[in-house]
């Protein structure tokens, strides 16, 4: 976006309250919101992408090396992700901010 | 039985159509339904949505999680409205003034915008014979604005206003069967789905956009909020409704019922209906009608999909 989302008044909005700029939400950050953080353990991943699949919150992105990891700016910490994984390789751990 | 393995998923889409940073609630599996009905439906899309909660979470002024044109409507007419865009762009098209292109018009909406605001305009829209997908994202109560009953909330689950106690047991209703109704106008394609099992749904989602007329999709989601559930068990929660028969998975194309996935061992109702915080106060009787009802209905549907 080109204004930070708390700086926009509503002078600023387009007729009928119209959003030109698509995908913006990535904006605001979810991940504030979390109380639990997904911890991979790469050993045992074996990259299917599952935890990919299921995300409600697209949270999660495949890395370089093929490894499927969290986004903490985004993940909400549903623990989705660590129930669905068939090998068990993602535990949760209580987040500290 | 390979397109339920879920080991495929690197295979699937990589677009997202439906952003992160919408604001859905912890788990939520109607967010996880939208997300995969957009990658299957790919950006040539067109959506009109009625209020509900997937419209609150992802359009948030001035912000929206969409990638494809999208517009928010009132409750009634996200049918009435994408109907209007299909005839425009045909028209359109016909008069050379937009480029001949296959676009996917698609309305979607929770169960409360399908089953009861909004059901007279989907009526209209299905027997119009627009060439357009409606998408019912079906969680059971209101939720978005506080879990209260809609009519698509099953028998015995206490909402916020069917709430159980000395005297209730809960709604005291049984679930409308939308996909039925929307079989009931003869169109070519009505479904049921589950994001628990996401290749069977998208491969639905695909089959509907090709179909040539309306099709309807009825898609569960589960809503760990309003069902009083862990936010991580929500996939859990889904798969047990399709395995103990609650919500079957089943196709009706072109006149033919099939069911797309027979759950084998069918399991027991009491293992979906007993996690619930929403089912907390129905006792063993309670539960074993249930179970005597949802066997009924799945034997019909049995007898339906072997009949053709």
């Amino acid at each position: 976006m080109a204004r930070p989302m708390d700086e926009i008044r509503w002078q600023d909005l387009e007729i009928g309250a119209a959003v030109s700029e698509h995908g913006s939400s990535s904006e605001y950050k979810t991940g504030t919101w979390r109380s639990l953080r997904p911890v991979v353990d790469k050993d045992q991943c074996i990259r299917c992408g599952v935890c990919w699949l299921y995300c409600p919150d697209v949270a999660i992105k495949q890395s370089e090396d093929g490894y499927f990891e969290a986004d903490l700016e985004y993940c909400k910490g549903c623990g989705i992700c660590a129930r669905e994984c068939p090998v068990g390789c993602i535990s949760v751990v209580i987040e500290e901010f | 039985m390979d397109k339920f393995s879920v080991f495929s998923a690197r295979l699937v889409e990589k677009g997202e159509y439906f952003t992160s940073g919408h604001r859905a609630c912890q788990g939520c599996a109607e967010a996880l339904a939208v997300r995969l009905v957009m990658k299957a439906l790919g950006r040539n899309t067109i959506v009109a949505m009625a209020t509900g909660c997937m419209e609150i979470v992802s359009s948030p002024l001035p912000t929206t999680a969409w990638e494809v044109p999208w517009i928010h409507v009132a409750f009634e007419n996200a049918s009435a409205v994408i109907s209007g865009c299909e005839s425009g762009m045909k028209a359109m098209m016909r008069k050379g003034k937009l480029p001949p292109k296959k676009i996917n018009f698609v309305a979607m909406g929770g169960d409360g915008a399908t089953a009861d605001i909004g059901m007279g305009q989907l009526s209209g829209a299905l027997e119009r014979g627009h060439d357009m997908i409606y998408v019912c994202y079906d969680n059971e109560a209101y939720m978005n604005t506080g879990i209260q009953r809609s009519s698509s909330t099953p028998w015995g689950a206490s909402t916020t206003t069917s709430p159980a106690g000395k005297v209730s047991k809960g709604q005291y209703t049984q679930k409308k069967d939308m996909p039925k109704i929307a079989i009931a106008h003869n169109i070519p394609y009505v479904a049921t789905a589950c994001p628990s099992f996401p290749f069977d749904l998208m491969d639905k989602v695909e089959k509907a956009a090709a179909i040539e007329g309306p099709a309807y999709l009825h898609i569960l989601s589960v809503c760990p909020t309003g069902w009083r559930i862990p936010s991580e068990e929500a996939i859990k929660y889904g798969r047990l409704a399709v395995n103990t028969c609650v919500f079957p998975l089943y196709e009706y194309e072109h006149g033919e019922y099939s069911l797309t996935y027979r759950p084998h061992p069918i399991l027991p109702v009491r293992e979906y209906i007993e996690g619930q915080g929403r089912f907390r106060h129905l006792g063993s009787e309670d539960i074993d009608s249930i179970q005597e009802r949802t066997r009924m209905e799945y034997e019909k549907l049995v007898k339906l999909s072997e009949e053709d």
